[in-house]
């Protein structure tokens, strides 16, 4: 019997078999696709849907695009090259990008004004965005108003020189005075200030050179993107204190001023800008001293910030709101006043939660500088709406002009966003 | 021991409304009454000034002058002979209709757009990713101008559906997109339209009380009545019914009249051959003249020219008079009205509670049905690709806002997946979604105001564009302006409060 197996060799694996792969189609692409594409009937069906929306509009837009043509001088030109085929005539971008940029009045010889103005926003707002760099960068960030109105209005040096003179001269003051009481230091600044900027107007008045460095160029001949560029950034960094002012003021236990805050903060945001803008185009010359002649430029600005930090002040609200009761308590307990706690407990707190909120009305408003074509200003959609479109060259270049316009709104707006996500990532400190 | 005293009574001193808490405030808001006053009164001041100085004054007098102006979309009669008050109001009602049209589409965009951003389906979900981000990135007047330039260069004239090999034809031979606007049929109302109506309200009653008696059952008893299709029964059937008994039931069909010397024994398609051109008369607003347009339109070679009167005697006085070469009657008028006149043997049927009047193209343009004009609809589908966009960021917030403890504890219980959506995630999830939602609505409302933009007729195109531009009356027509978007705002944020009230958490 035990012969039976006398010539089979006692087996006993040593080694552990190799893993064999999983079945394929548990791995690689095909279980993607099955889990992510068809994992249902439906979600089949809507993954074919799908696919033939997007081939249909690859078939509709890439021959457009592919064939587009970038060196023609007018339409009329562009078609008869194209003989009926589809295809885009980006000639109208190559020929106008200057008006589309920078409007069709300003000189074209100072382009690199606006244009360095523009590279050196990123260098002033960098020390704001991103909080590892360098602490000292925020000087430049100090300075940049004032070089970047230099750059872009030119004009007598002494001009911008002044107003930050008298901006320092506040600062400085303030700094002295605010030790014993906050409302001392700032009614001292102010009043540094103000007099530093009376003066100072005098001076270049008296001074102003027959040939500036940087000759001027009038705020009417502002357009274009740069416009659009311009209005944003002034009404939204104008519109941060204000919002602040604003929210504090609705949060006050001070019956008057709460009303006044109410009542200012409601009306704005029940009107569309539109209206806003009819009052600083047809209405507030009737409300400014008789004789006084305010650039349009200047009223849209007024109106806008006005739009602007009524939005603000309800996101900051809502971080004012949003932050515990005993912080508050805190601040009192440690015997600061009011101006010391919100400057020391309350702001900082409250200004990190409604950073997104703070970006979404940013974003929100730049897009909205695109509504000043409709009082005849000729910022990128007035430009195209208007001198562009209704040039003889180029009558019925619909398509090219909006998507160029789209693209830039789009790469401005969505880099902002981008960064807004990465701040609110960075900012979550409490838990994660 | 020592006695606790008050301390002695302290008499006011005018330093304390600087130095005590207890009065500073009342000083820093008396210095703000006083600043807002004495800004106020410059303001005030400068304007006096100015009005006087160019002659003007403030009064609202040119609202009840003659506008002078048209406008083209007109909800109700209004001619240039009405005053610019009618103008307004006629803006006005261009403002809500476009409001109402988009609310309720970006409704339907951001709705679908929010839940598809959650699905499981990859290219789905970053398709919508693509939509939210490339519609809230680019402002809405971009997208305005857009979708105005597809509707008026992009679109066929009306002279493309002409001629028997036309380049362009109506999408499914009953709405015409053309760059004059969109052509849709009208609904004609003819017997029985009442009845119908009236029968579908009351399903709609009928489908509610069914379900609030299927909850009261569920809750008091424990039995579950289904619910799905008998709602779905209760609302279609009893319509469709009474549709049926007045499309097929009762009544005789239309006669239709030729002139004698013409006519003979042909039918409608032989007559309309041989004519050519038919001119048809026919009573406006009854259902015979929709059937009768829609069958000569059917017919091979035909165009149609149209008269219309008031009533069927003087459609036969015209008809007598040679007028026309055709006449469509309802039967029970034609027998004692037409004389001699040959009779198609053609019978066009009675014509259902409602029938639909069909565009077609008469001379340069299209006529009949309900002109939507190209201003409207890039206005309209602007506003809602747009705000749907934020709108699907909103619902997708909601739902993710509801903690997934939520659906688990519910799977736990044994609710199979469509109940715990509608009974444990949706409940919650709304409360999150439906606040920012109507804020959504607002922001539509005021950018609907955009329409200066496009050329749509509403209230910042008339009051605030001719009327302003035509009186100079800049002051008056932009706070009326303003006046009547502030009325809305509050209007929809009170909505919103009551709604806020009404759904908070019950707390201790």
């Amino acid at each position: 019997m035990s012969d039976t197996h006398a010539q089979s060799v006692a087996f006993v694996r040593e080694t552990a078999i190799p893993a064999a792969p999983p079945p394929s189609r548990e791995r690689g692409p095909i279980k993607w696709m099955r889990d992510n594409l068809f994992s249902t009937w439906l979600n089949a069906l809507l993954t074919l849907a799908a696919i033939y929306l997007v081939y249909q509009l690859a078939v509709f837009a890439l021959p457009w695009i592919l064939n587009g043509l970038w060196t023609t001088s007018s339409l009329s030109e562009c078609r008869d090259i194209l003989q009926g085929e589809t295809g885009a005539c980006f000639a109208v971008l190559t020929e106008r990008w200057n008006q589309l940029l920078f409007g069709f009045k300003y000189p074209s010889a100072f382009y690199w004004r606006p244009g360095l103005a523009f590279i050196l926003l990123f260098i002033a707002a960098a020390p704001v965005l991103f909080f590892d760099l360098p602490r000292k960068m925020l000087l430049f960030t100090g300075l940049y108003p004032f070089l970047a109105y230099w750059l872009i209005w030119g004009g007598p040096l002494l001009a911008p020189l002044t107003a930050l003179i008298g901006v320092v001269a506040g600062y400085l003051v303030y700094a002295r005075f605010v030790k014993d009481n906050f409302a001392k230091g700032l009614a001292a600044g102010v009043v540094a200030a103000v007099v530093v900027w009376i003066a100072g107007g005098y001076l270049t008045e008296l001074l102003a050179p027959n040939r500036p460095i940087l000759p001027a160029v009038q705020s009417r001949d502002m357009g274009g993107f740069m416009l659009n560029l311009i209005l944003g950034t002034v009404c939204v960094s104008l519109s941060l204190p204000i919002g602040i002012c604003l929210a504090l003021g609705r949060q006050s236990n001070m019956p008057i001023i709460r009303i006044i805050c109410v009542v200012f903060i409601e009306f704005i945001r029940g009107v569309p800008l539109i209206t806003l803008l009819f009052v600083a185009n047809v209405v507030l010359a009737y409300f400014l001293p008789p004789g006084t002649n305010f650039d349009l430029i200047i009223r849209v600005i007024i109106m806008i910030t006005a739009f602007a930090s009524a939005y603000i002040a309800e996101v900051i609200r809502g971080g004012l709101a949003a932050l515990p009761k005993g912080q508050y308590e805190a601040g009192d307990s440690l015997g600061l006043d009011y101006p010391q706690a919100m400057r020391l407990i309350i702001l900082p707190q409250a200004l990190k939660i409604s950073i997104p909120g703070i970006v979404n009305v940013a974003v929100g408003l730049f897009k909205d500088t695109t509504l000043v074509s409709v009082i005849s200003m000729f910022d990128l959609v007035g430009m195209i709406r208007g001198p562009v479109l209704a040039s003889t060259e180029w009558n019925g270049v619909y398509w090219e002009l909006f998507s160029f316009a789209a693209l830039l709104f789009f790469v401005v707006c969505y880099g902002i966003s981008q960064y807004s996500q990465w701040l609110e990532r960075r900012l979550a400190t409490d838990h994660r | 021991m020592t006695t606790v005293t008050d301390p002695p009574a302290e008499s006011f001193r005018l330093s304390m409304l600087l130095n005590d808490t207890r009065y500073r405030s009342l000083t820093f808001q008396a210095i703000a009454l006083l600043c807002l006053i004495a800004f106020m009164a410059w303001l005030g001041w400068n304007l006096i000034q100015n009005l006087a100085a160019a002659g003007l004054d403030i009064s609202f007098g040119f609202l009840g002058e003659p506008s002078g102006y048209d406008i083209n979309q007109r909800p109700i009669p209004y001619d240039s002979q009405s005053s610019h008050m009618r103008a307004a109001i006629v803006g006005m009602l261009n403002t809500l209709i476009v409001a109402g049209l988009g609310c309720i589409t970006a409704t339907i965009f951001g709705v679908i757009a929010g839940v598809l951003r959650l699905s499981n389906n990859w290219i789905v979900r970053k398709l919508m990713a693509v939509y939210v981000e490339m519609f809230r990135n680019v402002p809405v007047l971009i997208w305005i101008l857009i979708i105005f330039s597809i509707m008026s260069v992009a679109l066929p004239a009306p002279s493309a559906f002409r001629g028997a090999e036309p380049d362009s034809s109506m999408l499914f031979g009953l709405i015409a997109l053309t760059n004059r606007g969109v052509y849709v049929p009208n609904a004609i109302p003819g017997a029985g339209a009442m009845v119908v109506t009236a029968v579908f309200l009351l399903s709609l009653v009928g489908v509610w009380a069914y379900r609030r008696y299927a909850t009261k059952k569920l809750y008091d008893t424990g039995q579950l009545l289904p619910m799905g299709w008998p709602s779905l029964v209760i609302l279609i059937v009893p319509t469709l019914l009474v549709w049926m008994f007045f499309t097929l039931g009762s009544g005789t069909p239309n006669r239709i009249y030729v002139p004698s010397d013409l006519g003979g024994d042909v039918s409608l398609e032989e007559y309309a051959a041989e004519q050519g051109t038919i001119n048809l008369c026919s009573v406006a607003g009854e259902p015979s003249m929709a059937v009768a347009k829609r069958r000569i339109l059917r017919a091979e070679g035909a165009t149609l020219r149209s008269e219309t009167y008031p009533n069927a005697q003087a459609a036969a006085k015209g008809f007598a008079d040679g007028n026309c070469d055709m006449l469509v009657l309802p039967e029970e008028a034609a027998a004692s009205l037409v004389g001699q006149s040959a009779e198609l043997t053609t019978h066009l049927r009675r014509g259902g509670p409602f029938e639909l009047e069909v565009p077609y193209l008469a001379g340069f343009n299209f006529t009949d049905g309900v002109q939507v004009r190209g201003s409207l609809i890039a206005l309209w589908f602007a506003l809602a690709v747009y705000t749907g966009a934020f709108i699907a960021e909103n619902v997708r917030a909601g739902i993710m806002a509801i903690s997934r403890g939520q659906s688990e504890a519910a799977a736990a219980l044994g609710l199979r997946p469509r109940r715990i959506m509608s009974l444990v995630i949706l409940p919650q999830a709304l409360r999150v979604i439906i606040p920012p939602v109507i804020s959504q609505y607002l922001n539509l409302t005021k950018n609907s105001s955009l329409a200066i933009a496009v050329g749509y007729m509403d209230l910042t195109g008339t009051l605030g564009g001719i009327t302003l531009n035509q009186t100079g009356r800049a002051i008056e027509s932009v706070f009326l302006l303003m006046l009547f978007y502030l009325a809305i705002s509050l209007a929809i944020s009170g909505v919103m409060n009551a709604y806020n009230n009404a759904v908070r958490l019950k707390e201790r």
